[in-house]
C-alpha cells in the first residue's frame, strides 16, 4: 500500500465521513437530457455510444474517484486508478476502471469506500466490487454495476469513455 | 433478458398486465407482470408505455425498480412470441414498489429454450441403459402409477416414500400441497412422507402450536408499531428482505413515531429498538447499527444456548415483576411449573450464553420494564432458523414463549410472536394417515423402501447427514438401473414386474417432480416436468397470513404441468387399473382427482376445509377458506387478504390482520400453556463433533441464492458470485492454516466431508465459521450429524469440523470478491 493511499485516507477520515466519498448526487439526475432528441439508434445493433475524454491517466490519484458524466450530462461516472493491475482496467498499468454510480435497484447514487474499494449504497445497501468489474457483493440489485468501456492512447495518456456494459438505472436504453 | 445488456423493451400501454406474488421467499412481494406480442415495443413518452414513465429524460432515484434481470421472451404452446416484464407493485403494501434481488429475477426464470432455464424438464423421462430418454406422460404414468399400485397391493402402502414440498410460492402453494396431500394420504394412505426440508412429517413449531399459539400470529405492520422487535436466529435483510427494509427499518429510523402516537393514544412510544440473538454477526445486526447504534443490542451467544438466554430472562422478569399477572391468572395455565422447571439465575445464563449481565439486563429492561405510565413495553419476538434448527427446536421455542406469555407479548398491536419463515406458506392437506414421525432418511439408510419419489424438493442438498443419505441412495438406486437396463423389449408390466423385483433386493425406485433434473438425476430413474407460478395460477400465504393469487400468464413449457394436475393424472391412472380389475373399494380411494385445471384443486381442497359433510381437512385458510374464490383474490390483487377471511364485504375479502387479540387461544379451553423447557446442553453426538474438532460449521442462508440454487446455478449473476458454497472463516485461522481467500477448503468430521471456497471475513469469531447451506456445490448438510428433537427436527446449525486447503482455483481468485459482506458505515 503506497504512502499516497494512505495520506489520502487519512485525509478522509478527517472529513466526518470517514473513507466514504460522495461521488454522484441526486439532485443532478433531474435535469433535462439536453441531447435527447438529437440521439438516434435507428438502423443499429450497436447503441451510438459517444467518445467522451475523462482524464490523463497520469493524472489520476490512485483509489480516488475521479467523477465525469458519461454517456451524457445526466448519468453520474467515476473513474479510478486502482494502482495495482485490476480486473477489466486499462491504462499503462491495467488499473484503471469506470462505473456508473447509480446503483442498479433504485437508482441512488452510491459511495466509494476507498479501503475497502467496493461501492456502496445507501439507500438498500448493495454493495458492488469495484476491482471485480463492478461484481454485488452483497444486496438487493439484480446487475452489477454498468463499466464504462474506456480507451487508452498511449500517444496522448487519455482516457477516454467509448461504450457502456449493464444498463444505466432509469432508463430504457443507456443512450436516451 | 434481451441479448443486449444495455437497453430493454418497453411494454406498450396496451399490455397484458396480472398480479404476482414473488414465489421465492416467504414475504410475498407483490409484482406486476406485463406481457405483449415480441413485435410490438412502447414508447419512451409517459403516455406510450404502460408503465407510464418518461424515458426521454433520466429517470430520478428510487422512481422504478427495472433491469434488464426483469424482462425475458417468452413462447406459448401455440407457438406466439411475447415479451414479459416483472416489476414491483408499489401499490402492494407488503414491499411498497421494493424489489429484492431474488424477486427481481423473476422474469429471467421464467422458460426461455435460450435463456437461462434452457435446462428445465420439458417432457418426462425415462433413465434406460445408460442415459435419459423422453417418454410419454402415458409413458411415464404407466411405469410410476402402476409400479405404486404393485408395491401397494403386494406390501401395502409403507414402502411408497415421498420428500415433499408443504409449502406456499415456487414448488408449493394451496392447490398444489393439496393435490399432492389428497395423493399420498387419502389414495395411496402412506405414512412415510418426509418434508422437503427435515427428514420426517412434522412441524417447525409443535412446542409454540401445543401452547396454543400459531407461529404467524402479526402483520407486517406490527413490526413498524413495537417498541423492542427481537429478532432470534434471523437475519431478515437477507432472508425476508423487503419485510426489513420496508417495515423494520422505519420504525429504527423513527419513521413510524407519527403512526404509533396515532394508534396508541397517550402511551409514551419512541423510536424503535431492535435486539438480536445470534452468534454471528450477520450482515442485518451490522446495517442496524449502521441506522441506530444505540438501539441495537446484539447477544452474540455460544452457539446452541438459547434455552439458556431464554429461561434466564425468564426468571429475571419474573423476579423483577415485569410480567402480566391479570392476564397470566385469566388466559394461561401452567406458569409456577414452568417458572420453577426453567429457572436459571442470570449468572447461570450469563456462564452458559457468554452473554454479560449487563447486556441481559438492558435487553430485559428495554423489552419487558414498564413504561413511564405502568404500561408493560410491545415487544414483538420473531424467530427463525438459528432456533428451528437449533438445540432444541422443541424446547427453544418453548422457552421462548414461556417469556412472551408472562410478558403478554402476544395479541396486542406492536407484538406477537412468530416465525419469520422461509419460503412462503400454502398448506391445504388431508391429515397425515397415522400420525407418526417417520425418520424416512433414517428408514432408507436401514434399507426399507421400495420407491422413493422427490416432489419438488433435492434432499441431497438439503437434509441432515446428508453424504450418507446420498451414498445409500445411489447404492440402493444403482440395483434398480442395473436390471431395468438388461430389461429388452419389456412391456410397462414386465418393467414393473423387474423394477420390483429390484426393490425385493435392496433397490430403491427414485423419482423427482420438479422443474429441473437437479443433482437428483444422479439417482433417479424418471424425471416428471412440474410447472411454476406464472405457468399456472397458484395461491400462496406469506408471513402474516397474507393470501394471494399469482395468475397464470404464459403457457408452462412442453409438457411441464402444475404438481397438483401431476398428482391427479397419478390417482386416475391406477383408480383405471382397480376399475378393470373390479376393486371398487380401492377405485373409491383413488376417485375425486376430477381436476382439468389447477382452480379445480383449490376448490377441492382450501375451499372445502371445514364445510359440512366434509372429511377432515388440515388448511391454513380453516373453515372460512371457502369464501376465497379466484375472481376474488384477481380482484383483490397484490394484496390480498389476511387469513382467516371474516366475511365478503361489498365484493371484497375482509381478513385478519392479528390473531388472538381476544386472548382466547388455540387451545381446549382457549388458555395459552405455558411449557417447561430446562437447560439440556448439546445433544451427545454433538456434543462428541465439539470435543473432538476445532470448528462450529454454522451454516445458512445468503441473500443471492434462493433454496438449492435450482435456478440460481444457471445465471451468471449469482454463479460467478458463488461458484460454490462460501465459508466465512476468521482471518487469523486462515492464515493458521494456510488457507487465503478464494482457496477451495475441505470441511470434515465424523459425517462427511464437503467442500467450500473459504471466504476470510472479519466479522467471524475465532473457531466459529458460516457456511452456505443447501448449495448445489459445497452441501454443508453433508456435515452435521444424524441427531434430532423429540419431533425429528434435525440441528443443522449444530455441527463440528476440520478445516484443510485442498487447493485454488485460478478463475476464483480472478472472478470472485472477497469483498466483506457486511456493510459498514465507512472503511473499517
Amino acid at each position: 500500500m503506497s504512502s499516497s493511499i494512505e495520506s489520502r485516507r487519512n485525509f478522509l477520515k478527517t472529513t466526518g465521513i470517514g473513507s466514504v466519498a460522495a461521488v454522484g448526487s441526486a439532485a443532478s439526475l433531474l435535469t433535462e437530457n439536453a441531447n435527447a432528441a438529437q440521439i438516434q439508434a435507428v438502423g443499429t445493433t450497436v447503441l451510438p455510444y459517444p467518445t467522451k475524454a475523462v482524464s490523463k491517466a497520469g493524472a489520476m490519484p490512485i483509489n480516488t474517484p475521479v467523477a465525469f458524466n458519461y454517456p451524457d450530462a445526466d448519468s453520474p461516472c467515476v473513474a479510478i486508478k486502482m494502482g495495482e493491475k485490476t480486473n477489466g482496467g486499462v491504462g499503462p498499468n491495467g488499473d484503471i476502471v469506470a462505473y456508473s454510480t447509480l446503483c442498479t435497484h433504485m437508482g441512488c447514487p452510491v459511495n466509494y469506500d476507498t479501503q475497502n474499494r467496493v461501492f456502496k449504497c445507501p439507500c438498500h445497501f448493495s454493495q458492488f466490487d469495484s476491482q471485480n468489474l463492478g461484481q454485488m457483493v452483497c444486496g438487493q440489485a439484480t446487475e452489477n454495476l454498468p463499466r464504462i468501456t474506456l480507451n487508452y492512447d498511449s500517444k496522448t495518456d487519455a482516457i477516454s469513455a467509448v461504450a457502456v456494459t449493464g444498463l444505466i438505472y432509469g432508463r430504457a436504453a443507456n443512450i436516451i | 433478458m434481451t441479448k443486449f445488456n444495455d437497453r430493454i423493451t418497453l411494454p406498450p400501454v396496451d399490455a397484458q398486465k396480472t398480479n404476482m406474488t414473488c414465489h421465492f421467499c416467504i414475504v410475498g412481494c407483490g409484482y406486476n407482470v406485463y406481457k405483449w406480442d415480441a413485435d410490438k415495443e412502447g414508447g419512451r413518452a409517459p403516455n406510450q408505455n404502460a408503465l407510464g414513465l418518461d424515458f426521454r429524460k433520466q429517470l430520478p432515484p428510487l422512481a422504478v425498480t427495472l433491469t434488464p434481470a426483469m424482462t425475458n421472451t417468452i413462447v406459448d404452446s401455440n407457438g406466439k412470441r411475447s415479451n414479459i416484464m416483472i416489476v414491483p407493485d408499489k401499490a402492494c403494501v407488503v414491499n411498497s414498489g421494493l424489489s429484492s434481488t431474488r424477486g427481481g429475477k423473476m422474469a429471467s426464470y421464467m422458460y426461455n429454450a435460450e435463456g437461462i432455464t434452457q435446462e428445465r424438464l420439458l417432457y418426462p423421462q425415462l433413465y434406460m441403459g445408460d442415459q435419459w430418454l423422453q417418454t410419454s406422460w402415458d409413458g411415464a404414468l404407466a411405469i410410476y402409477a402402476g409400479l405404486t399400485k404393485k408395491i401397494l397391493d403386494k406390501d401395502g402402502p409403507r414402502p411408497i416414500f415421498y420428500s415433499a414440498f408443504d409449502h406456499g410460492g415456487a414448488g408449493g402453494g394451496f392447490e398444489n400441497t393439496w393435490g399432492s396431500g389428497k395423493l399420498m394420504f387419502t389414495a395411496i394412505q402412506t405414512p412415510s412422507v418426509r418434508i422437503h426440508n427435515r427428514p420426517a412429517y412434522n412441524s417447525e413449531c409443535h412446542a409454540t402450536r401445543e401452547m396454543g399459539i400459531g407461529e404467524l400470529n402479526n402483520s407486517y405492520e406490527d413490526a413498524e408499531l413495537a417498541d423492542v422487535v427481537w429478532s432470534i436466529g434471523g437475519n431478515p435483510y437477507e432472508t425476508q428482505t423487503n419485510y426489513f427494509l420496508n417495515h423494520w427499518l422505519p420504525n429504527l429510523t423513527g419513521a413510524t413515531l407519527d403512526k404509533k402516537k396515532s394508534w396508541f393514544k397517550g402511551e409514551p412510544v419512541a423510536e424503535g429498538k431492535v435486539i438480536f440473538v445470534d452468534p454471528r454477526k450477520n450482515t442485518t445486526v451490522g446495517i442496524c447499527e449502521l441506522v441506530a447504534k444505540d438501539r441495537v443490542l446484539h447477544l452474540d451467544i455460544q452457539p446452541g444456548t438459547d434455552i439458556a438466554l431464554f429461561n434466564g430472562l425468564f426468571t429475571y422478569v419474573i423476579a423483577q415483576g415485569w410480567i402480566d399477572k391479570d392476564f397470566i391468572a385469566k388466559h394461561t395455565t401452567g406458569f409456577n411449573e414452568a417458572a420453577a422447571a426453567n429457572k436459571l439465575s442470570l449468572e447461570q445464563c450469563s456462564q452458559i450464553t457468554g452473554v454479560s449481565i449487563d447486556k441481559l439486563k438492558k435487553a430485559a429492561e428495554w423489552s419487558y420494564k414498564p413504561k413511564a405510565n405502568g404500561q408493560l413495553p410491545r415487544t414483538m419476538h420473531s424467530y427463525e432458523k438459528g432456533i428451528i434448527w437449533g438445540n432444541d427446536n422443541y424446547l427453544i421455542q418453548s422457552a421462548v414463549v414461556d417469556l412472551v406469555l408472562a410478558t403478554h407479548n402476544v395479541g396486542r398491536r406492536g407484538t406477537g410472536v412468530v416465525r419469520m419463515g422461509g419460503h412462503q406458506e400454502g398448506y391445504t392437506r388431508p391429515p397425515h394417515p397415522t400420525g407418526e414421525k417417520i425418520y424416512i432418511d433414517q428408514e432408507i439408510i436401514k434399507g426399507n423402501g421400495k420407491m422413493m419419489t422427490w416432489w419438488a424438493c433435492n434432499n441431497f442438498q438439503t437434509s441432515n447427514n446428508a453424504q450418507q443419505l446420498r451414498e445409500v441412495v445411489l447404492k440402493r438406486a444403482q440395483i434398480v438401473k442395473a436390471a431395468m437396463s438388461k430389461a429388452r423389449g419389456a412391456s410397462p408390466a414386465e418393467m414393473i414386474d423387474i423394477i420390483y423385483d429390484a426393490t425385493n433386493r435392496g433397490g430403491l425406485f427414485v423419482a423427482s417432480i420438479n422443474l429441473y433434473p437437479t443433482s437428483l438425476q444422479e439417482t433417479a430413474h424418471l424425471l416428471l416436468p412440474a410447472t411454476q407460478p406464472g405457468e399456472m395460477n397458484l395461491t400462496s400465504m406469506n408471513g402474516e397470513r397474507r393470501l394471494r393469487l399469482s395468475q397464470k400468464f404464459m403457457d408452462p413449457p412442453g409438457e411441464a404441468k402444475p404438481d397438483c394436475i401431476i398428482a391427479a393424472m397419478v390417482a386416475n391412472h391406477i383408480k383405471v387399473a382397480y376399475q378393470k380389475e373390479g376393486n371398487q373399494s380401492m377405485v373409491t380411494r383413488f376417485s375425486g382427482f376430477d381436476w382439468t385445471k389447477e382452480e379445480d384443486a383449490f376448490n377441492d381442497g382450501f375451499r372445502r376445509a371445514g364445510q359440512p359433510g366434509v372429511g377432515p381437512i388440515d388448511s391454513q385458510g380453516g373453515p372460512t377458506g371457502v369464501l376465497a374464490t379466484y375472481p376474488l383474490l384477481v380482484k383483490a390483487g397484490n394484496n390480498g387478504v389476511q387469513l382467516p377471511i371474516k366475511e365478503v364485504k361489498d365484493g371484497k375479502l375482509i381478513g385478519t390482520p392479528m390473531i388472538y387479540a381476544d386472548n382466547k387461544f388455540d387451545t381446549k379451553d382457549g388458555r395459552a400453556i405455558f411449557k417447561s423447557s430446562p437447560w439440556p446442553g448439546l445433544p451427545k453426538p454433538v456434543q462428541a463433533q465439539k470435543d473432538k474438532y476445532a470448528f462450529w460449521i454454522n451454516n445458512g442462508r445468503a441473500n443471492e441464492v434462493w433454496q438449492t440454487a435450482y435456478h440460481d446455478q444457471y445465471n451468471e449473476f449469482v454463479r460467478g458470485r458463488y461458484p460454490m458454497a462460501y465459508l466465512e472463516i476468521n482471518p487469523a485461522d486462515a492464515t493458521a492454516l494456510g488457507i487465503s481467500g478464494g482457496d477451495v477448503v475441505e470441511v470434515f468430521n465424523d459425517y462427511g466431508s464437503t467442500y467450500a471456497m473459504a471466504y476470510p471475513v472479519a466479522d467471524a469469531k475465532p473457531k466459529q465459521t458460516f457456511m452456505l447451506f443447501g448449495y448445489v456445490r459445497g452441501v454443508a448438510g453433508d456435515v452435521t450429524t444424524e441427531w434430532v428433537d423429540r419431533n425429528i427436527i434435525p440441528y443443522y446449525k449444530g455441527t463440528w469440523a476440520n478445516i484443510k486447503r485442498v487447493g485454488s482455483i485460478a478463475d476464483f481468485k480472478k472472478t470472485v470478491s472477497l469483498k466483506r459482506r457486511a456493510y459498514t458505515p465507512a472503511s473499517a
